[in-house]
């Protein structure tokens, strides 16, 4: 049984365009965890959400600044570490979107801490503004079935 | 990373069909949203997005379809989706899409749903 923990980091320009680079390497730790297709593209969601907030609303959009994600990955679990040094938030004020009202008042916004709420199993933040905010999940490994003793 | 998103246009009589090629996400979804207000702009209501070239959708993409459903739906017109992939129709269901949205199969019966149900209610 492989119980060895691996540790997998990716510090990237806040950038809007190297959103498909994040995804390409936590794919990468999907894979190498043998995740479903299904369980891989919920993994690449949430850290695509969280990192695009980050750029759009930690940093305003500026491209200069830094964002790392960290992927440890053990026989249970694929912990995700994202951090940032932009303007944190209070995540217990962001409220669950309703989706209806959202499409009759034209808007869009807040839907990625749903995401990420909803694919995840657990999420958790540190925020200390201006200083270094961290987003830390993890998606628990789908027990394969044991192989028969025939 | 060139082409990482772009969009075919299409005309099936009075329907516009925009086929979406890549990756729908917070780089890329000003790219859609820039078409489908240059169709509303033009007065073109009934729209069929074909996902078939559609590899993955964030919360960003959805945005985009969510923000211009009511005022499409309000000038009589609709959104009606086809062709998407298993793994981008899960992240539809994360927000409840398929009972907001005609989601069709393929383009042919998305185009025959427009003569069912011109425009979805609510």
């Amino acid at each position: 049984m492989d119980s060895m923990e691996r540790t997998f980091q990716l510090h990237v320009p806040s950038s809007t365009e190297n959103l498909a680079m994040i995804r390409d390497f936590v794919g990468s730790i999907a894979d190498r965890a043998g995740m479903s297709p299904g369980e891989k593209v919920k993994l690449e969601l949430a850290v695509d959400e969280a990192c695009a907030n980050v750029i759009e609303h930690a940093y305003g959009s500026d491209g200069t600044r830094e964002v790392t994600v960290k992927a440890i990955l053990d026989a249970e679990a694929v912990h995700i570490e994202i951090v940032d040094t932009g303007r944190g938030f209070d995540p217990t004020m962001i409220k669950e979107p309703n989706v209806e009202e959202l499409m009759k008042n034209r808007k869009s916004g807040g839907l990625g801490l749903h995401f990420i709420r909803t694919v995840m199993d657990e999420v958790q933040y540190q925020i200390v503004p201006g200083q270094k905010n961290e987003l830390r999940m993890i998606k628990r490994l789908k027990k394969k079935e044991p192989p028969s003793d025939s | 990373m060139a082409n990482s998103f772009s969009v075919g246009k299409s005309r099936e009589g009075d329907i516009s069909v925009l086929s979406l090629q890549g990756y729908l996400d917070a780089h890329t979804a000003p790219q859609f949203e820039k078409i489908i207000q240059e169709e509303f702009d033009g007065g073109r209501y009934r729209i069929i997005v074909n996902c078939a070239g559609l590899t993955y959708i964030s919360s960003a993409g959805l945005g985009v379809f969510m923000s211009f459903i009511e005022d499409i739906r309000a000038a009589h017109g609709d959104i009606k989706i086809c062709n998407v992939s298993e793994t981008v129709y899960q992240v539809f269901e994360i927000l409840g899409f398929p009972a907001l949205f005609d989601i069709l199969p393929d383009q042919e019966s998305a185009i025959r749903r427009f003569f069912e149900v011109p425009t979805k209610e609510d």
